[in-house]
């Protein structure tokens, strides 16, 4: 409950905040501060120093350009998923983004501080996955882009290095022909995924399967890309049958994690039957 | 019942339901907490908490902490050893043979749960406080240890305590052995099943805290802290802990935010932060972080139990054998020895006609955190027991469950009732509640649909609870007799101003159950005065001279006992005075909505204040009589008072994933006479809320060294709104015959009857997968296990 002392930064821009990151290894990112905060005051961190980036202005905002959506990383849950902007291009985000936590978590969490944090059990870095985002970096050796398919390193391990910051994400709008949904079976306890599962879906003039993805959250280490679950979809006729099969062939978890809530055979399980729900419903919207 | 029937009326305040005078406060957050209290000088303690289960400690440095700027001290057992008080943690429930190891308030050279406390800091400020934690180097030595009851008793198992082998602290016996035997020899069906009832983490919404300030000129203490009894503290903090005289400590309950029994033990954290204040001369607040709750608040239930039921060939129960391994924790907590023994045992005949019960309960030491009373204390494991052998039996003789119990009851004339298992049950009409809970619910419509659901692949279950339990602990003769070192009456006084105004005082001490409102509608009914002029103060043991404090159902039946008898003697005075006044007898006297007047002639009239102001001045009052009019009265009740009901559960499972939706939940309760019916459907619907909780979601869980994994709020999984339905309740009306109120205890009820209810419909939809049982909670890879096995 009582955290042990650190300094608190407020910069006012993303070079201000990298500079303060690169002279001390032990800052640490503050942005919606509700993980950051709570492993604070267990004391399982303790960094010696916040930078507080809530208030940096190009960390803010959500614009649609050339075909693709940009949100900053400061963006709250609960601005995207009440922007009509994302809702229409990227309805997926705006699902997940609306599930998370309660009501005072979705006004304070951030999707930057999300997909840093890069808990497997949290609810965007399976929508992240499986809307092939692009994570827009900040350094001290200037600015780079990564894949969503090559930030989540490991358990709470990204791409990012200590004194980078996560600026903006960027995804393909969605294309005509599209549907998607977010399912998620809650942790009695955390609310956060036991299991969640993303999925698109693209429909071919004649309803078969053009594209299709499928991501999953809670069921390991990091955020799963069952690839070969959406491959075997594509040119199906994607009937309830079809992706009940492709699933139960295809999917197959890496490590599945197993705790003393649900053990790694059962989010095995799982899976098949949230990741078959989430395409039987991304295909009714498509 | 002449005394309820009186009470139940004039001017409708009891039986009404007004709303809470607490909430505003409440609401608003103005209330004040223990932690909101601030004192000038006041500084901080924190805890210094084993990491480990079972370890001697080798040595303990705490130089660094003690350097630290604005560390005031750093102590451990040593030093409050050679302050020269008594220092210990007493158990206050003694049963035959039992093993008491010592407790302290800080272990002496071994750690015996994560959390057991091992040093002390008293800081300026809570930073600092916590800070110097990290600076205190504990050498420790660690040994094996171990969670669970069962396999604590095994051979070569690690001992809690040398001088308990086996880990056994007590081995207790209720009922007749022999009988029963013979009874399941006789049998023609037998129901048999192996039951864990999952340790539960109480969880009150506000953390434990004390704030302590000693005064040494005067050797006044004052001890702000969250407690269910203040009595009980200053009681045991004289005797146990700290050996000040008892009228030297003043025990204060600020608002306490829930306690479902947590907040009754008398655990060291308190006693610690009194003792510290008496080291530095300054007050002294200690506050439980959510962690140290999780890992110090008394956890409760924690049974591995086998039972069976033996049948005749009528579907008639004629026995129940019960096996329980019932766990204490690393010590013996306050109440812990009477939880699985009196408050458990003698339960076991439910609702029902038993000829030949036979309970054998071992109380087992487990490298833990104590385990105590959490709300329902013992009956909720009894009924759990009962009520699953009985739909057990239902299944193996084939007969419906609702026809079984009905079959089997207690029947309305056969009361009182003397189970084989000491306690005398003085009313009861059972199924009056299944009855209208089976009308409610529409049991036959829903069997019909249940079937229709099968043939669809739909699994819908229901479950009944038809449960009985016995509270308001009493009378205080036979809880002593049975190891209480405590009483069980209650105490009030009822104090009428000279202007008519009306302060009543009870020795009880309310955290979230509305005593300030129904203890007033109580008096309002027995004085005839506006409920608006009555004020209820409880929770302070330096106005209210005696009492027991809020726990085990206790408070409408026993306090508000109380409370009835000092208003009859109110009455009883105002009577004699007013007589006196009319120049009238005092039997031709009528007293109605407060004003007392000569049968038969209702215009000349003295009103209970116009009394009240007489009986102040003095000027004018009938030989003999004392100025004043206020009376204290010690309520000893007669018996327990037992409330009952039928609660029905409806569910529906998920195939494919195996969660368990609670569709329906309906509570028909009989709690005697209600004096604020809105009141008494927030107990049940808290008291449901916990019981569902049990059922399907919480547990707390020790790795093989007994660590506890399940330590914060994102592992232990307290329900929420949204996973509950809104619950039906309805309410039969049998009063208590023994008690002036006619009430009984509401507060347990819906963790008594819920679990069982809740568990029992999981079971019937999981019938035609062969499921005959399935452990609490009922989490969903359990059921997908169970039907996919
Ligand atoms: C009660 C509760 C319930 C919750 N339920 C859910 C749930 O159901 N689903 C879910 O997904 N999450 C849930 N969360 C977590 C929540 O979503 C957090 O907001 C999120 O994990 C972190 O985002 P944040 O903005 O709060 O980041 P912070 O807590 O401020 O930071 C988290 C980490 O990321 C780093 N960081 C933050 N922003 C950046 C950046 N732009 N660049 C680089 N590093 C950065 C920080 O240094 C820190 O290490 C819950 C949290 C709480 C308290």
């Amino acid at each position: 409950m009582y955290p042990s002392k650190f300094d608190y930064h407020r910069p006012s821009s993303v070079q201000e905040a990298v500079q303060i990151l690169s002279a001390n290894p032990e800052a640490k990112v503050l942005a919606g501060g509700h993980s950051l905060v709570p492993v604070m005051k267990l004391r399982l961190a303790t960094p010696t120093a916040l930078v507080d980036i809530g208030r940096i202005e190009e960390l803010q905002g959500i614009g649609r350009a050339n075909g693709s959506l940009r949100i900053g990383a400061c963006v709250t849950y609960h601005e995207i998923a009440n922007s009509d902007v994302v809702r229409e291009a990227a309805p997926l985000l705006a699902e997940a983004a609306g599930q998370i936590g309660d009501r005072q978590v979705r006004y304070r969490g951030t999707i930057g501080g999300n997909l840093s944090h890069a808990d497997p059990a949290s609810d965007l870095p399976a929508a992240a996955l499986a809307l092939d985002a692009t994570l827009h970096v900040s350094g001290p050796n200037g600015s780079r882009s990564v894949g969503a398919s090559d930030f989540f390193v490991d358990l709470m391990m990204t791409a990012l290095q200590l004194d980078e910051i996560l600026t903006a994400v960027e995804i393909p709008a969605a294309q005509a022909g599209s549907g998607s949904a977010y399912v998620k079976f809650e942790h009695p306890a955390s609310g956060y995924a036991l299991c969640g599962a993303a999925a698109v879906v693209t429909r071919t003039a004649d309803g078969s399967c053009a594209s299709a993805s499928l991501c999953f959250n809670g069921v390991s280490a990091t955020a799963v890309d069952a690839a070969a679950v959406a491959s075997s979809l594509v040119g199906s006729d994607l009937s309830d049958a079809a992706i009940e099969s492709a699933v139960n062939e295809n999917l197959s978890i890496p490590d599945p994690t197993g705790d003393m809530f649900a053990s790694a055979a059962y989010r095995q399980e799982l899976a098949k039957t949230i990741g078959a729900q989430a395409l039987c419903t991304a295909r009714d919207r498509a | 019942m002449a005394g309820a029937n009186n009470t139940n009326g004039a001017q409708g305040v009891f039986g009404s339901s007004i709303r809470r005078r607490e909430d505003p406060e409440l609401i608003t957050g103005q209330a004040k907490y223990t932690d909101d209290l601030q004192l000038s000088g006041m500084v901080y303690c924190t805890i210094l908490r084993s990491p480990y289960a079972h370890a001697r400690i080798r040595s303990i440095d705490a130089s660094q902490a003690e350097a630290l700027d604005g560390v005031l001290g750093v102590f451990t057992a040593k030093d409050i050893e050679e302050s020269g008080i008594p220092g210990a943690i007493p158990v206050g429930w003694l049963l035959p043979d039992m093993k008491i190891p010592e407790h302290y308030m800080l272990v002496k050279d071994t750690t015996r749960y994560v959390g057991d406390g091992v040093a002390i800091v008293v800081a300026e400020d809570q930073y600092t406080a916590h800070d110097a934690l990290e600076l205190i180097w504990v050498d420790y030595d660690p040994l094996d240890g171990v969670a669970d009851p069962h396999k604590a008793t095994v051979e070569g198992a690690p001992l809690v305590h040398e001088e308990a082998p086996g880990n056994i602290a007590f081995d207790w016996e209720i009922g007749d052995q022999e009988k029963t035997d013979a009874a399941f020899a006789n049998a023609a069906h037998i129901a048999s099943l192996d039951i864990v009832n999952n340790r539960l983490i109480p969880n009150a919404m506000e953390p434990r805290a004390a704030l302590a300030d000693y005064n040494s000129i005067t050797g006044e203490l004052i001890l702000y802290m969250t407690t269910q009894n203040p009595h009980i503290h200053r009681l045991l903090m004289s005797l146990a802990s700290l050996g000040l005289p008892e009228h030297k400590i003043r025990v204060i309950a600020p608002e306490v935010g829930g306690g479902f029994g947590s907040k009754i033990h008398h655990y060291a954290d308190e006693a610690l932060s009194a003792w510290a204040s008496m080291q530095v001369g300054r007050p002294v607040k200690w506050t439980a972080t959510r962690t140290e709750t999780y890992l110090t608040d008394a956890h409760g239930r924690d049974h591995v139990t086998h039972g069976e039921l033996a049948l005749d060939a009528e579907g008639r129960f004629i026995g129940l054998r019960v096996d329980t391994y019932a766990a204490m924790g690393a010590y013996l907590s306050t109440f812990a020895p009477a939880v699985p023994t009196y408050l458990y045992g003698t339960l076991m005949s439910g609702e029902y006609d038993l000829p030949a019960i036979y309970c054998h309960v071992y109380g087992v030491f487990t490298h833990t955190v104590p385990v105590d009373a959490y709300r329902g204390a013992g009956r909720p494991e009894a009924t759990f027991v009962v009520e699953r052998l009985v739909d057990e039996a239902a299944r193996v003789s084939g007969i419906d469950p609702a026809e079984i119990r009905r079959r089997n009851f207690i029947a309305p004339d056969n009361f009182p009732y003397a189970t084989q298992v000491a306690l005398e049950y003085d009313s009861g009409n059972y199924a009056g509640t299944l009855d209208k809970a089976l009308a409610t619910i529409g049991y036959d419509d829903f069997r019909k649909e249940q079937a229709a659901a099968r043939e669809r692949g739909q699994h819908l279950g229901i479950g009944l609870s038809a449960y009985i339990e016995a509270c308001g602990l009493a009378p205080s003769a036979v809880v002593g007799s049975l190891g209480a070192q405590a009483g069980q009456w209650e105490s009030a006084v009822v104090r009428v101003h000279a202007t008519g105004k009306v302060t009543v005082y009870s020795g009880c001490s309310g955290h979230g159950q509305g005593h300030e409102t129904t203890f007033a509608q109580i008096v309002a009914s027995a004085l005839g005065v506006p409920y608006e002029d009555i004020d209820v103060i409880e929770g302070d043991s330096g106005v209210m001279p005696h009492g027991w404090g809020t726990y085990g159902s206790r408070s409408a039946a026993t306090g508000g006992s109380a409370i009835a008898s000092a208003a009859q003697k109110v009455v009883d005075k105002a009577r004699t005075i007013a007589a006196h006044l009319l120049e009238a007898s005092e039997e031709d006297l009528a007293f109605e909505d407060g004003q007392f007047f000569v049968k038969g002639s209702p215009d000349q009239t003295q009103s209970l204040p116009d009394v009240a102001l007489q009986a102040y001045l003095a000027h004018n009052l009938p030989k003999g009589i004392e100025p004043a009019l206020e009376a204290t009265s010690f309520y000893d009740p007669a018996n327990f008072v037992f409330p009952f009901g039928t609660h029905i559960a409806i569910v529906e499972i998920c195939s494919r994933t195996g969660h368990v939706t609670l569709q329906r939940y309906l509570a028909v309760d009989d709690v005697g006479n209600v004096i604020n019916p809105m009141i008494v459907d927030g107990q049940v619907h808290g008291g449901i809320a916990q019981g569902v909780g049990q059922s399907l979601y919480e547990t707390a869980v020790y790795d093989e060294s007994a660590n506890l994994l399940s330590g914060t709020m994102l592992d232990y999984a307290v329900p929420k709104a949204h996973f509950l339905p809104s619950f039906e309740t309805d309410r039969t009306v049998t009063p208590c015959p023994h008690n002036p109120l006619g009430v009984k205890g509401v507060g347990e009820a819906g963790t008594i009857a819920s679990p069982a209810a809740v568990v029992n419909a999981v079971v019937d939809a999981l019938s035609p997968f062969g499921v005959t049982h399935i452990d609490m909670p009922v989490t969903p890879e359990k059921v997908w296990n169970a039907m996919h096995s």
